[in-house]
């Protein structure tokens, strides 16, 4: 079994993250870049089936500059065994259609039963990416999951939705999208930091990829700064605190 | 020279980080409660920290010494006892791993790597701590088997380890007369003291180790009969420099708990860091502790490259690291003011921890006769 783990290098969430105001791009120099936790998780769960059955293969693919790689080279480091990073000028700034199309046409070109992608990602925070993907493969999507097993026959997985929790499956290929629910990845070890250099990681760049050129794109209007945190509310209780608290928990939709 | 290389880099930051989240939220309950955590020690040995620098082919993760020194300063920035414990467990499974013979090694090194089996090492004796080629523990060969009758003291680990490497008398010929024998728990014979009631390091046991007519078979025997007092000053060198490791990870963590407090905490209008006599007392730990950690990783390129003035300078590390550990903590406690006293704020197990690394490994007084070139082992 093949199983490719898509991969978003983002900014540490716990650093101060900031827009370029100009650009309405995230400023990469501001923060620490790591991969996004979310996908750490998804690594975790394909490594899991690596643990397993020793055959299966992981890939992990990301597209971003070319500071992405040193993410790609932790990931070799954790366990996975080849990587695959999509860079090319031309894609500074994509949006998410532009990104679901690149990396649909990664994707045919890297080969896989399984691909494995985190729900949304940190920074952006569209949720959409892997949906499009699954669009543009046809593949069976399999989102929001809690918890997930795969085998060479299928994946069954489960999926918590308001009203309860849902028992889905899929044959392969599929694509699946994981949650918080799942474990954190495994820290790498010694024997995986020392081995990552000689691992492969595949550079593909546009004219590598059969991609068609956007028809368009997302324009980012306005951008603003988050304004500065302002100071909390201050209740001085003269008897009526307890009234005031529920009525600012109400009013604010917290209760 | 001192620039860590990329590897380097990504090792101290992964154990950073396991210390950080496996030791860190854990190490003032395991030092109260006198908990030795043998999960948390299995999973760091799944990292490859079971065999630092033993060699890959039976597990181990063929590292340097110098990767060790980083490993260790990180590990117990977090805690120190633990640190502590991992490196004398390296001390072992470096020793079977360096002097054991082909079977020895296949059959001792991989769980040991894996910390699956712990070890522990048997020099000091009731009787001969400094003046270890005194030791009284005696295996007298009979047949295919060595007879063990003894006692060793101070003994990280007992009661809770696997292996234990025993270095006993066969021959009344002072040092010459010492053998390395490797003593698996569980044969009739060999008992436990109390877990002794320590200053610090309470997260791992001490206790005397008893041997009442143990027998091991010969195959046991690691190196020839004689060659054990070698192979336990060998094992100390790099004991030593780990240590001074542990010792510079414990006071850096004070040294930054104390920059911390010092810009928080406010006295007389004004934080406490701007008042000039402070600062002076914050560079001097600073410095003691960059000059320990240079003298580290000279020492530990030293031994590396094997250079005939590796015992000295692991000597010299041992003694300015531990000193300098202890002295930063010290100096952190009274940086706090009454809070450092307090064990909630985490200084005083810093300090209570670091004391021992004055004491072991050889005392700081033994370190000067080495450096000196007084090695009392010489009088045979």
């Amino acid at each position: 079994m093949k199983i490719v783990v898509l991969l978003k290098q983002v900014p540490d969430t716990a650093d101060e993250r900031k827009l370029d105001l100009d650009t309405g791009l995230q400023d990469r120099d501001a923060s620490d870049l790591v991969i996004d936790e979310i996908n750490e998780r998804a690594l975790e769960l394909a490594l899991r089936s690596k643990d397993a059955d020793k055959s299966t293969e992981v890939v992990v693919l990301s597209m971003g500059p070319d500071s992405a790689s040193t993410s790609v080279r932790k990931a070799l480091s954790i366990g996975a065994d080849a990587g695959v990073h999509v860079v090319d000028d031309g894609l500074a700034g994509a949006d998410a259609a532009r990104t679901a199309a690149v990396l649909a046409a990664a994707l045919k070109n890297v080969g896989f039963d399984v691909v494995i992608a985190g729900n949304e990602a940190t920074d952006g925070r569209g949720g959409v990416v892997p949906a499009m993907i699954a669009e543009h493969l046809s593949l069976p999507l399999l989102g929001n999951l809690v918890s997930a097993e795969l085998s060479a026959d299928g994946v069954r997985a489960e999926r918590q939705v308001s009203a309860g929790t849902q028992s889905i499956s899929a044959p392969l290929p599929a694509l699946l999208t994981v949650t918080e629910s799942f474990d954190e990845a495994r820290f790498p070890n010694f024997k995986g930091i020392l081995s990552a250099k000689k691992k492969k990681i595949t550079v593909l760049t546009l004219a590598d990829l059969d991609v068609p050129a956007p028809s368009g794109r997302t324009t980012m209007v306005n951008t603003t700064e988050r304004p500065a945190r302002a100071a909390g509310v201050k209740l001085t209780d003269d008897g009526t605190s307890a009234t005031a608290l529920v009525e600012f928990l109400a009013s604010n939709r917290l209760i | 020279m001192f620039d860590l290389s990329d590897d380097q880099q990504a090792i101290v930051d992964m154990v950073a980080q396991f210390a950080a989240e496996e030791l860190a939220p854990h190490s003032a309950e395991w030092d109260e409660t006198k908990h030795f955590p043998l999960d948390v020690l299995r999973a760091a040995g799944e990292l490859g920290m079971g065999g630092i620098y033993a060699a890959e082919e039976h597990g181990g993760s063929g590292m340097s010494r110098t990767d060790a020194v980083l490993i260790f300063e990180q590990l117990a920035k977090a805690d120190p006892t633990i640190a502590a414990y991992i490196s004398i467990h390296n001390m072992v499974v470096w020793m079977i791993d360096s002097f054991g013979n082909d079977e020895q090694r296949a059959a001792w090194v991989p769980s040991l790597a894996s910390m699956e089996t712990l070890g522990s090492y048997c020099l000091t004796e009731p009787g001969a701590g400094s003046d270890a080629a005194a030791l009284a523990t005696k295996a007298v060969r009979d047949g295919d088997e060595y007879v063990l009758n003894g006692t060793k003291s101070f003994i990280s680990g007992a009661g809770a380890s696997g292996l234990y490497i025993v270095m006993a008398r066969t021959a009344d010929t002072g040092s010459k007369g010492i053998t390395a024998i490797v003593v698996p728990e569980g044969v009739p014979g060999l008992s436990f003291g109390a877990n002794e009631k320590k200053m610090g390091w309470n997260a791992q046991p001490t206790r005397q180790v008893m041997f009442d007519d143990v027998r091991v078979p010969v195959s046991n025997r690691l190196g020839e009969e004689g060659s054990g007092f070698g192979i336990a000053m060998k094992g100390l060198n790099g004991g030593r420099v780990n240590m001074g490791a542990c010792s510079l990870g414990g006071g850096q963590a004070a040294f930054e708990k104390t920059v911390t407090h010092l810009k928080e905490r406010e006295a007389f209008g004004t934080p406490l860091i701007n008042q000039q006599a402070l600062l002076f007392r914050l560079a001097d730990m600073e410095t003691e502790l960059e000059t320990a950690r240079t003298m580290l990783w000279r020492a530990a390129d030293s031994l590396d490259r094997g250079k005939p003035d590796a015992v000295k300078l692991c000597a010299m590390a041992k003694r300015v690291a531990t000193d300098a550990g202890f002295n930063v903590a010290n100096e952190a406690i009274q940086l706090h003011g009454g809070y450092g006293y307090l064990a909630d704020y985490g200084l005083e197990k810093i300090m209570r921890d670091l004391r021992v690394h004055q004491i072991l490994e050889g005392t700081n007084e033994i370190m000067r006769l080495i450096i000196e070139g007084w090695p009392p082992h010489e009088r045979g």
